[in-house]
């Protein structure tokens, strides 16, 4: 096990999103969070990624609690890319991607070979090379996210956590993102962990997705498992058929409707009238 | 071009064994240019007084023995030292405060230290009077300032009181910073109104900031503070540099983001408020010197050593106007500075946008 939560409890001020949450993230899989908006899951990521402290039970990463490691020596292990970042203006390409350095360096070590190597490797991973002097502004919304991704891969770590890499994107930017995903998994067996709204590409690109509703994990296991027809009315609400995808044989979700409102057919009539 | 030259355009590293630095030439040749403005303009203030000398007197004195010699000491010297220190003090301050609140409009006078030293040193000229007047000018100069930096510190404590929530957020920490900057103003005002005329017009020198018989006390306790925080600031410029981005990729990045940011904030507070204990709240300098010096430097963050000396720049050149316009009369110098550093900023944006669009 990579990562741990044991009975985590998670919120915000008064309000509780998780409680008693069990999850074990297992070395060298790609494992994606999905459920309905609000459920806890960029809670639970955060969470794992130490941006919020528990407010009770542990994370462990590789078995030691990390509230307990020195944050610094986990950036060492452990890149974390929020959802939608935010970068100072004016910032270049180059300039974002070796601030993922930042945990390697210090006064007496600011810009090594080790640094240097790393982020040209970064750029050249994820297609940026040709970038790197543009301002991050003036960038599309898929390279910038390639960008933020090339600065958590300059990090050296092999265990990413990535919250919602693909909000904003187009379906081909999107698909542009997941596969560079895919690919940081093949090249040296990095975990990764990502939360994703999109059914069909969660399970075409993970090896395990995780369902979650109101801060509980509902189902756990490979996608042909969890994504079933029964979980989609459990988690979602959602009325859907799953086919096998014709091009990876993963599942499909076809939706039909959802059973957010009590009756669709009086629903409409007041949507109507109002 | 290659990722080498690609990754750090604007600095050179230099690695002995494993250990490595960035050098950035272009900030290097702005600060060594900086200096050498500096002395010319402490030189060319040190001239002014009843007794004219020439630069070469003011040279000859200051480093041999000569009859001006006495003078330019006791005096003149001390004066030209605290408008450098002061500038430097507070452009520090600045830069730390933009780069803290992510916002380049930030400076110490959101820290409520400006504003919090006024009041203080407004409410003890107004409510005795006759204690800080003339008579008991040992009580003044001793006084003063030790209320200015209590004052100060005071203002400092309540705006991060009410900016801490579970954190310390760049964008609460202005807010409440302008609110509490905009009471402390009215409460000044008010005390303005209500004192004696005699007393008011006293204040309202001290709080537009002056170098006016400025000596050695005004100095020395400028200097100390920047020889300790000046290195405690250049010690955490890695994290300010990692402090400008959104706060979960600070802690993602392996960064203790609320202790990083309370003791940069420390710092700052520190420096603006024994400026501003010195010689009042000067204005601008800290506001605008990082920015120029950004710009000159050509930097992502406002440069921390750059900014100190474009700050001394400043206000040395803004004493030098104030003392000379009306001479022999004199201006406070914070009504210069914002007049001199204004215009400069909106020249180096406009300069910059049309460089860029070219």
């Amino acid at each position: 096990m990579r990562l741990q939560a044991i009975d985590v409890k998670l919120g915000y001020g008064d309000r509780t999103i998780v409680n008693g949450l069990d999850l074990g993230i297992e070395a060298g899989t790609v494992t994606t969070i999905i459920g309905p908006n609000g459920c806890g899951k960029s809670t639970l990521l955060r969470a794992l990624g130490r941006l919020l402290k528990p407010m009770g039970g542990q994370v462990l990463l590789d078995g030691k609690r990390i509230d307990q490691t020195a944050t610094k020596e986990v950036a060492k292990i452990l890149g974390i890319l929020p959802q939608a970042p935010t970068a100072p203006e004016g910032l270049t390409v180059a300039d974002l991607v070796a601030r993922g350095r930042h945990p390697h360096q210090s006064w007496y070590r600011q810009w090594s070979s080790d640094d240097e190597s790393a982020v040209a490797e970064a750029l050249d991973m994820t297609g940026l090379l040709d970038l790197a002097e543009r301002p991050l502004d003036e960038l599309s919304g898929g390279q910038r996210q390639r960008a933020w991704i090339s600065m958590a891969l300059a990090q050296g770590t092999d265990l990413l956590l990535l919250d919602e890499p693909t909000t904003f994107l187009d379906l081909a930017h999107q698909v542009e993102v997941l596969e560079l995903v895919r690919r940081l998994h093949g090249q040296a067996g990095r975990t990764i962990v990502m939360v994703l709204h999109d059914l069909n590409l969660a399970a075409r690109y993970a090896d395990r997705l995780v369902a979650m509703r109101d801060g509980r994990v509902v189902a756990a296991g490979a996608p042909h498992e969890v994504l079933t027809e029964e979980l989609l009315l459990q988690v979602f609400d959602l009325d859907a058929k799953v086919i096998p995808d014709p091009v990876a044989g993963t599942p499909l979700v076809v939706p039909i409707g959802t059973r957010h409102l009590p009756d669709r057919g009086t629903a409409a009539k007041e949507t109507v009238s109002t | 071009m290659n990722a080498k030259t690609a990754a750090r355009s604007v600095a050179r590293p230099l690695r002995v064994s494993t250990m490595s630095w960035l050098l950035r030439p272009r900030a290097l040749l702005v600060a060594l240019t900086s200096a050498a403005a500096l002395f010319l303009l402490m030189a060319l203030n040190m001239r002014i007084g009843d007794i004219p000398m020439t630069l070469a007197d003011v040279v000859a004195a200051t480093f041999g023995d000569t009859q001006n010699t006495f003078i330019i000491m006791e005096l003149r010297l001390p004066r030209a030292l605290a408008g450098a220190l002061i500038g430097a003090a507070l452009a520090l301050s600045g830069a730390i405060t933009q780069a803290i609140a992510r916002n380049p409009l930030a400076s110490p006078d959101v820290l409520g230290v400006t504003q919090g030293a006024s009041v203080t040193v407004v409410a003890a000229i107004v409510f005795s009077g006759t204690a800080y007047g003339g008579a008991s000018g040992l009580l003044a100069t001793l006084g003063i300032p030790v209320l200015g930096l209590l004052g100060g510190l005071a203002g400092a404590v309540i705006v991060y009181a009410f900016a801490w929530r579970r954190g310390l957020e760049g964008y609460r920490l202005v807010l409440v910073g302008i609110g509490i900057a905009a009471v402390f103003t009215n409460l000044k005002y008010w005390l303005l109104t209500v004192g004696d005329v005699h007393d008011s017009s006293r204040a309202m020198v001290w709080i537009t900031g002056s170098l006016h018989a400025r000596g050695w006390e005004h100095v020395v306790p400028v200097a100390l503070a920047l020889a300790v925080l000046l290195p405690a600031a250049l010690l955490g410029t890695r994290s300010l540099g990692a402090l400008r981005f959104g706060d979960d990729t600070v802690t993602g990045l392996g960064v203790r983001m609320n202790r990083a940011r309370s003791a940069m904030l420390l710092i700052a507070v520190l420096l603006a408020a024994v400026a501003t204990a010195s010689a009042g709240p000067v204005a601008f300098v800290a506001l605008a010197a990082p920015q120029i010096a950004l710009r000159l430097a050509g930097t992502a963050q406002p440069p921390l050593v750059v900014s100190a000396l474009v700050g001394a720049v400043l206000t040395a050149g803004a004493d030098l106007v104030a003392r000379t316009l009306f001479s022999p009369a004199e201006l406070p110098v914070g009504v210069v500075t914002a007049v001199l550093g204004a215009p400069y900023l909106i020249y180096l944006l406009v300069r910059i946008r049309r460089e860029r669009r070219t």
